[in-house]
């Protein structure tokens, strides 16, 4: 790359941080790498906050009585665990941070189509979170994340009105944000990046984008519905005045269901770009990841009612559901052979991406496969509303979304901010993460097959060794997530300057000075190749003068 | 019931299929962990970065992409038809299985058998004889759940659900709620005493005797005035249950427990063909008991006879 020189971070050089530094010049931005990082503020505090109910969950589990909190507490916190960490954490986490980051720069692209649309998204978010997080504090939630009905829209004493409101709220921000991302694929890839040269995370995102336009609407009708049941007292899931509680389940699943790909989808992305850059390879069976991500989207949507086997759902419904279940898990392991087949023959090294990475594909591997036993439907009459389900959701979501998260923070930390963090450290929490994961989640499943049910405050005694494995694996998971906190945030100041590439990977992204400029490059590339060619000397883009419209 | 162990007790005749093909599961999934597992690790030492060069491409190859999505693929289909067979046995109960009705509330479980003997969160059965549970909620949804059976219901306002099993180990074991259902839900736990037929036969006998389910139906048929009308002007309740029905609109329905809710609480809902719709609704007149027994009284109406006023 000779076009692109090396430019230390330090440098006066300008950049999308160092061009104004008021508190005003980031409320107002409307640059998506800035929203970004609003956004990845945001969801940090949130993560950390969902966290800290979790750690109050498990505590309470060490010992088979309710000591440590009453059961309305306990009630109050998982809910909230849930909802802060589903709505406020893992859906935005990594589209609204890395996507907004990294997608246009990906694309060559000089911002979203809409950027004030995605400030706008964030602080839709925001608010949303704000009001849920203003239920929390002014007295909690217990009718746990799925707000069933009747029970949220008649029978409990908390504050549900305006925790969905808040998630209502929220959905906006999702929707907007899905739209922008649609656009923004269709119209503004750099000259040349046609769509079959489209990076992985890039399609990944598509697919995701097109779920949040599609399902997040009921989401937000489903919870809307709730919030007008409780104070209007209309009878539309309450069966004494003629509703139904199971129309609940299925507009709720509706979106939740295809929500998990929100969450999965994207950290799939990630994973095709690191395997791929630490492995110095091009990826295996591209076309198959691509369109993979896009079957996965699309059957996400046909497989809600596999939440409600028990709900009274006729057995033939049933079998349809668990089919087609089945079904949405081909495209997932494709995914997973071609990351394996990427390794074959690569120049494999473990940097904390990659460690990351390595973690996500075994994690995600187990979450899919125990997601087999969830679709058998017999089986699933035993493991369903137990601890199997909290252990199969958690490889899916933590094993697998935050993993890749972590993956994807590292990965692109030094161009985002312009600074390498301390690699070591990096390491040893990547190893503390996966090891303190898996106490704590694997435990769950035995506790599931042995019929623990969720949500329990109280439990038999004999089901105690295996919560305190569950607990200690609680702790050293925390430890893993607090040391990264620490050395990224001591980078910011005092890591290394780390140039434009220091992965040396293929991506637009890296084409460009770290932290980038407000408008991303220089001028615009002009793509020639597939991606992740690492075999080249020279990366298949040429920077060209004649682009109409480049720099100014 | 209560000491440690990593795999729970097996109690019923559907434990032993859930059993076989959860094994067969975890053989799968030890499996493909493995292989994934052991391919990563082979890879990640065997192509460990040692210089600087850039390694050659390796394309995409067809075979391998066909392989690994058709033996995924039948492997899944084999694991769905399995899945759906140990389904089907734990929803459709035997002919001959035992009624007992089943009522979750905040935060309780109201157990009443056949012969009108009632418990509150124990369910006594005896060993070796399909037992149905009638299962009904006063409010949230609950859940029944007995882990040791490897069966469970919601329990869901405003419908009746069912679910079987036959028990073939004397012992007991727990009963829990498995859907979220408010403050006390772990709480909503009791148990439940396999025991063979002739204990439980003097367990039955071991209260003072209670009016059965369709006994106090009959009552109600006669108290709430049902039997002014379905004597005569209204359709017949004689062999009623289980039969098939023509609606007013076409539909053919079976007259299950659910059908014969709606008939009682919404009248007007759907009317037999050849009457018309002026029973009055008796939504919010009577209780999930009242009607769980009246439909047990509608249900042991074999002989037409039994219904005349007389009676």
């Amino acid at each position: 790359m000779s076009t692109v020189s090396y430019q230390p971070a330090l440098e006066p050089r300008e950049s999308y941080i160092n061009i104004a530094y008021t508190v005003k010049s980031w409320l107002f931005t409307l640059d998506h790498k800035r929203i970004a990082i609003l956004y990845l503020i945001a969801i940090t505090v949130f993560f950390f906050i969902g966290g800290v109910f979790a750690t109050l969950i498990r505590l309470e589990l060490m010992t088979p009585e309710g000591d440590l909190v009453s059961d309305d507490t306990y009630n109050k916190l998982f809910t909230l665990h849930g909802v802060v960490m589903i709505f406020f954490f893992l859906i935005p986490s990594i589209p609204a941070t890395m996507g907004n980051f990294v997608l246009p720069l990906m694309l060559g692209a000089r911002d979203l189509a809409f950027p004030r649309l995605n400030l706008l998204s964030w602080y839709i978010f925001m608010i949303g979170g704000t009001l849920s997080l203003t239920a929390a504090i002014t007295g909690g939630v217990d009718t746990g994340w799925t707000f069933y009905t009747p029970y949220s829209s008649v029978f409990s004493n908390s504050r549900v009105v305006l925790t969905v409101l808040g998630v209502f709220v929220t959905g906006f921000s999702s929707i907007l944000t899905g739209l922008n991302f649609v656009i923004t694929i269709h119209t503004m890839r750099a000259p040349g990046l046609t769509w079959s040269r489209l990076p992985l995370f890039v399609w990944a995102m598509y697919a995701t984008s097109v779920i949040m336009l599609l399902g997040t609407p009921v989401v937000a009708i489903a919870v809307a519905l709730v919030g007008a049941e409780r104070i209007f007292h209309l009878g539309i899931f309450n069966p004494a005045l003629g509703g139904d509680p199971v129309l609940f389940q299925h507009l709720f699943w509706f979106y939740s269901h295809p929500a998990v790909y929100i969450m999965i989808l994207p950290a799939m992305g990630v994973i095709s770009e690191v395997v791929t850059c630490f492995s110095r390879k091009n990826i295996f069976g591209y076309a198959f990841i691509a369109a993979s991500s896009l079957a996965i989207a699309f059957i996400g949507f046909l497989v809600w009612g596999h939440h409600m086997f028990v709900s009274t759902q006729s057995i033939y419904g049933g079998m349809i559901f668990s089919f087609l279940s089945y079904m949405v898990a081909i495209p997932s392991a494709i995914k997973v052979f071609n990351w394996t087949a990427t390794l074959y023959k690569g120049s494999i090294s473990f940097h904390a991406p990659m460690l990351y990475a390595g973690g996500f594909i075994g994690l995600f591997t187990m979450g899919g496969l125990t997601g087999l036993f969830l679709a058998a439907l017999g089986v699933d009459v035993h493991v369903h509303h137990t601890y199997f389900i909290v252990a199969h959701f958690h490889y899916i979501m933590v094993g697998g979304a935050v993993m890749a998260y972590m993956a994807a923070i590292h990965y692109w930390w030094p161009k985002i901010t312009g600074r390498l963090y301390t690699e070591w450290l990096a390491r040893i929490s990547a190893v503390i993460i996966f090891l303190g994961f898996n106490l704590t989640f694997f435990p769950q499943f035995l506790l599931g097959y042995l019929g623990m049910p969720r949500r329990y405050h109280v439990y038999p005694p004999e089901f105690q060794v295996l919560n305190v494995m569950s607990t200690a694996g609680a702790s050293i998971l925390a430890v893993g997530y607090v040391i990264p906190l620490i050395y990224l945030t001591w980078s910011l100041w005092h890591g290394k300057a780390a140039g434009p590439n220091p992965w040396k990977a293929t991506g637009l992204e890296w084409q460009t000075p770290s932290p980038p400029p407000t408008n991303n490059f220089e001028e615009i590339p002009v793509v020639t190749g597939p991606p992740y060619q690492y075999h080249l000397e020279e990366v298949p883009f040429a920077p060209s003068k004649s682009e109409p419209g480049a720099p100014v | 019931m209560n000491s440690f162990r990593l795999f729970p007790e097996r109690a019923s005749t559907v434990s032993h299929q859930t059993d076989a093909l959860y094994l067969f599961l975890c053989t799968v999934t030890a499996l493909f962990s493995i292989l994934i597992f052991v391919l990563i690790v082979y890879f990640a030492v065997k192509y460990r970065r040692r210089s600087a060069v850039p390694p050659p491409p390796v394309h995409t190859d067809l075979r391998l992409e066909l392989a690994w999505t058709i033996i995924p693929l039948l492997i899944v289909l084999f694991i769905f038809f399995w899945g759906a067979r140990v389904f089907f046995y734990i929803y459709r109960p035997p002919r001959d299985s035992l009624d007992v009705h089943v009522i979750g509330k905040q935060w309780m479980w109201k157990i009443q058998h056949p012969s009108g003997r009632r418990e509150i969160n124990e369910l006594h059965v005896p060993i070796g004889q399909p037992v149905r549970l009638l299962i009904a909620s006063q409010d949230a949804i609950h859940g029944f759940y007995i882990p040791a059976f490897r069966i469970k219901q919601d329990a869901i306002p405003g419908r009746f659900a069912t679910i079987w099993f036959q028990a073939d180990k004397v012992g007991e074991y727990h009963l829990f709620c498995h859907e979220y259902c408010g403050t006390q839900h772990s709480k909503m736990i009791g148990r439940v005493v396999v025991m063979d037929q002739q204990k439980y036969q003097d367990w039955l006998a071991g209260t003072p005797a209670e009016e059965s389910p369709a006994e106090s139906g009959a009552k109600l048929f006669r108290s709430l005035k049902c039997i002014e009308c379905h004597a005569e002007k209204a359709p017949s309740m004689a062999a009623l249950y289980g039969s098939k029905q023509r609606m007013a609109d076409g539909a053919i329905m079976e007259a299950d427990e659910n059908y014969l809710r709606e008939s009682i609480l919404d009248s007007t809902t759907r009317v037999v063909a050849g009457y018309a719709p002026i029973m009055p609704s008796f939504r919010g007149q009577i209780s999930e008991e009242q009607l769980m027994e009246l439909i047990a009284y509608i249900k042991s109406l074999r002989d037409p006879a039994s219904l005349k006023k007389t009676d």
